[in-house]
């Protein structure tokens, strides 16, 4: 057991560092250099290369990249002198278009996509697992192939267009939702909660599509299960099968998963948030590609992978610590 | 009323079919046997034979779809009229099953005594904790599973085989129940193995007076343990009688073919003693 | 994303057939009475219409155009009213028998040969995707399933990286930072890039289960080279999972082009994309709502026609093989 979790962590600090790593790269090979953007107009080859000196942007890519890693835990400075930018841990870099941190960036947008994602994980959870239960409930009937017919259309529209067209409609046309604002929860509650109120829905429509499918499938198939057929067979009431033969086993991978997923959109829903005019994480992502921003990108990106491979592990410690198979062993 | 010599279980005209895209199909036909009290019967077929459909029949646990036609007499009341609450009272605590594979009939997510004593707490209502732990530590003990204090939280897997079955078995025994059906419960088993359960489900019998219904398709299994024996094959009962006169004195040729594939001590080698497929039609 | 990657495993998952037996124990069954079977389920034969129009439409585009009268890339003023801002003349955005879906506002493009030409731009990019997803996510599942141990290893720790990346924001980044040319293929190899581990994933764990089949042994047994076990024993009972997973694929990779396209880094304007209509349709919907509803309709049933062909396609592989 203790063997397993030292592997999944080293398995997890290689991936994010691959991560990293190749992020850095690719970045490093496509950003157009900073030196240009800082240096504004009427530059000259030397001010250029002070810049370049500065920042360690001459320095080979090994160096650079031991830097940013490094940066990474104790922080790091850029340039000297006079102009020195102090970058505390964690440095996920530093946007000289914008004068900040890009962890303070990340910090200050990070409520906006937290309240996002708790919403919409809420609602689509609940929506997801009642509505896997009523269809495999009612397998095969009206309600099953309703939802079934549901949840298809969930999944196939793109949530771009969902959310213009709810836009469109409830804002627009029916004019029932005003127009989103920025307010803060204290001053306008009312105002606030209809901001979220639609980015909750769109994004856990989609969500709650496929939780919908995964819930039946795993109910569904949990009842085939031999052990069911043995609670049966005891007499058990339905009730009690029901709670602990068929839904605790069909149940825990659906959270589990969703553990995977909520991380997942921390890191920003960009889509929604951009169309929503939010002001979270992912609509940073988007406005820094439109401005090619390219410490914010790489930062993003890098806590974006974070999230997920750290989502990923929880999701399989949780596996082990709930299936007595994996956390017992065999002793026979 | 049940006296001493009203069978056990009776059933008569046992009818159990599907539909199907053909229309329906019968998996049980017309089945007619009875089990004496203290009885040990045994259900012998091919794969798709329709023995486990009785069973389930019997049990009232038959897959969605299926229709059951005729009749099941247990101790003097008729199961197939009862409603699904009386039929679940019945179930677990006066008629206990046994399945297959141990392993899959055990869920994983609950340690073994939990599982023992599901039945128990549920039939019998305010039993403490303590008390229902030890009603599994007795169950396991009755089965012959060793330091059963300490096993008692183990899980499914974290026994072998044979373990898990004489855990099934435990299951059944805290409701001391007066009929007993395994369906198949050393197919899954090594053949030692077997002959251990086996003497387990006899000695059993001879501590509780239970009835027993052993289904297999393995006639060795069935002549140890077995007083009377029913033949099926596609649904239909091809013969039954007292389980010496099966085997010495077989009637239908296709009893003779099942006989036939039993190896045994006392044959011949030389030519395969052979009743043809056409004989046996 | 219009796909997570939790869909496509789900669908997968479930798809591949219950728990760790996929193929059961009678052969694949007969590819007339699928098709039969097939041809009997109105709304998976109403789906396949609906998608061979919009590939006929891709196919046949520049013929349509000459058709419809109005080019994808020509700017036609006389149908948008300066005035007004370029709002298109006529209702419902310029309908009429001119322009059969109407005009673009403010340019006065025609917006059916638009669509159209989109319909080419959205089938080439999602198909060769497809394809190429396909051909990597088989080629690697089954040699991480077959010969598991270092391969194995090897191939599940890149698929593990590439599935921890945040797709949307890499492909974002770099398909913003690199210049415009070839940018259909791009998008393709940058797609197919973050695409094939999942389905890579699935053929992988099927591949396992199926080496340890009795047939496999006998296979094995009687002399069979490794890649004539992959080809004749392995391939063939995967084949119905593989049809599922891309059928499931390309309604993901539409998506995920004209959502590229939507945010601005996809498809390279002028080239029309469903996408990139629906962007610039934004700032119009209040007076030409129209510009929105026909792409953005046209491509929610293109999607939703492949997840419901993906979706039947799977009942009905795993119904043929319960039946036989």
């Amino acid at each position: 057991m203790i063997r397993f979790l030292v592997n999944r962590l080293l398995g997890m600090v290689v991936v994010l560092f691959l991560v990293c790593l190749f992020t850095f790269l690719i970045f490093f090979v496509l950003s157009p250099d900073p030196a240009v953007q800082i240096c504004g107009k009427n530059c000259t080859p030397e001010a250029i290369d002070q810049i370049h000196a500065n920042l360690g942007l001459d320095r080979p890519f090994w160096t650079q990249f031991g830097t940013f890693l490094s940066g990474l835990f104790v922080g790091r400075t850029y340039g000297t002198g006079a102009n020195m930018i102090d970058c505390a841990a964690p440095c996920l870099g530093y946007s000289f278009q914008t004068s900040q941190s890009v962890t303070d960036m990340i910090v200050q947008r990070l409520p906006v996509s937290a309240t996002v994602a708790i919403g919409a994980a809420v609602l689509w959870l609940l929506a997801g697992v009642a509505g896997g239960l009523i269809s495999a409930v009612r397998e095969g009937k009206f309600a099953d192939r309703f939802i079934a017919g549901l949840t298809l259309t969930g999944m196939s529209i793109p949530n771009y267009v969902l959310a213009l067209s709810l836009q469109f409609l409830l804002v627009v046309t029916l004019q029932w939702l005003p127009f989103p604002h920025a307010v803060s929860f204290m001053e306008e509650p009312g105002q606030w909660f209809a901001n979220f109120l639609m980015p909750w829905i769109v994004l856990a429509i989609g969500a709650a599509a496929v939780y919908t499918r995964l819930t039946r499938a795993n109910v569904i198939e949990t009842l085939q299960e031999n052990y069911v057929r043995t609670a049966r067979a005891k007499g058990l009431s339905p009730g009690l099968i029901w709670r602990r033969h068929a839904l605790r086993p069909a149940l825990t991978p659906i959270v589990t998963i969703f553990g995977m997923d909520f991380a997942g959109l921390l890191g920003g829903a960009l889509i929604t948030e951009t169309v929503f005019g939010l002001n979270g994480i992912g609509k940073l992502a988007a406005d820094s590609i439109t401005k090619n921003d390219q410490p914010v990108i790489m930062g993003v990106t890098l806590l974006a992978a974070f999230l997920v491979v750290v989502g990923n592990m929880v999701v399989d410690l949780l596996y082990t610590a709930i299936d007595p198979r994996v956390r017992v062993g065999s002793t026979a | 009323m049940t006296t001493t010599d009203t069978p056990l279980l009776r059933v008569r005209d046992l009818t159990v079919s599907f539909p199907t895209a053909q229309g329906p199909v019968d998996v049980v036909k017309s089945l007619d046997f009875d089990l004496p009290r203290g009885g040990a019967l045994g259900i012998v077929g091919e794969s798709g034979s329709g023995k486990s459909m009785t069973s389930l029949a019997i049990m009232g646990l038959l897959p969605k779809g299926a229709t059951r036609t005729g009749s099941v007499e247990f101790a003097g009341t008729e199961l197939t009229q009862l409603r699904e609450r009386a039929m679940r009272s019945v179930r677990g605590d006066r008629i206990a099953m046994i399945f297959q594979d141990p392993l899959s009939s055990l869920n994983p997510y609950y340690t073994v005594g939990a599982q023992i004593i599901e039945a128990y707490r549920a039939h019998r209502g305010g039993v403490t904790r303590r008390q229902a732990r030890a009603v599994a530590i007795e169950a396991m003990e009755r089965v012959h599973i060793n330091d059963a204090a300490r096993r008692v939280d183990h899980y499914p897997h974290q026994f072998s085989g044979g373990m898990r079955q004489r855990v099934m078995i435990a299951m059944t025994l805290s409701m001391e129940p007066e009929l007993i059906i395994a369906d198949e419960p050393t197919t899954a088993l090594d053949v030692t193995v077997q002959a251990q359960i086996l003497d387990l489900l006899a000695e059993i019998r001879a501590d509780t007076g239970a009835g027993l219904i052993l289904i297999t398709h393995d006639l060795a299994v069935v002549s140890e343990v077995t007083d009377h024996i029913v033949v099926m094959r596609e649904g239909d009962l091809v013969e039954q009688g007292p389980a010496e006169r099966i085997f010495t004195d077989p009637q239908e040729p296709y009893t003779r073919m099942l006989l036939d594939a039993v190896p045994r001590i006392d044959d011949e080698i030389g030519t395969l003693r052979t009743t043809t497929t056409e004989e046996a039609r | 994303m219009t796909f997570t990657p939790t869909e496509l495993e789900v669908e997968g998952v479930t798809g591949g057939g219950p728990g760790s037996d996929p193929a059961s124990a009678s052969p694949p069954p007969s590819g007339r009475r699928l098709v039969r079977a097939f041809l009997r389920d109105r709304v998976a034969v109403a789906c396949s219409v609906y998608v061979l129009i919009v590939i006929l439409m891709a196919f046949t585009a520049p013929l349509l155009v000459k058709l419809s009268g109005w080019g994808p890339l020509e700017f036609d003023q006389s149908a948008v009213d300066p005035n007004l801002g370029g709002i298109p003349l006529g209702p419902a955005g310029g309908m009429g028998a001119e322009h059969w879906f109407g005009v673009e506002p403010g340019n006065g493009r025609d917006i059916f040969a638009r669509i159209v030409y989109g319909a080419r731009v959205s089938m080439t990019i999602a198909l060769s995707a497809t394809l190429l997803t396909s051909v990597l996510g088989v080629v690697f599942g089954l040699l991480a399933g077959y010969f598991g141990g270092r391969v194995d290893m090897v191939v599940s720790r890149v698929m593990e990286f590439l599935m921890a990346f945040p797709a949307l924001i890499f492909m974002i980044a770099v398909l913003s930072a690199l210049p415009a040319e070839n940018r259909q293929l791009l998008l393709v190899v940058v797609i197919s890039f973050f695409g094939w581990p999942y389905l890579a994933r699935i053929v992988r764990g099927q591949t396992m289960s199926l080496k340890e089949r009795e047939f496999v042994e006998a296979a094995k047994a009687s002399g069979a080279t490794s890649a004539q076990i992959i080809f004749k024993e392995i391939l063939p009972n995967l084949a119905s999972t593989i049809i599922v997973m891309t059928t499931l694929a390309v309604p993901g990779y539409v998506g995920t082009e004209a959502g590229l396209s939507f945010l601005g880094v996809g498809v390279v304007p002028p080239t029309p994309s469903w996408g990139q209509m629906i962007a610039s349709s934004v700032p119009w919907y209040a007076v030409d709502p129209a510009y929105f509803l026909i792409p953005g309709a046209f491509l929610f049933l293109l999607v939703l026609s492949f997840t419901v062909l993906g979706d039947r396609i799977r009942k009905l592989a795993e119904s043929g093989e319960v039946a036989a």
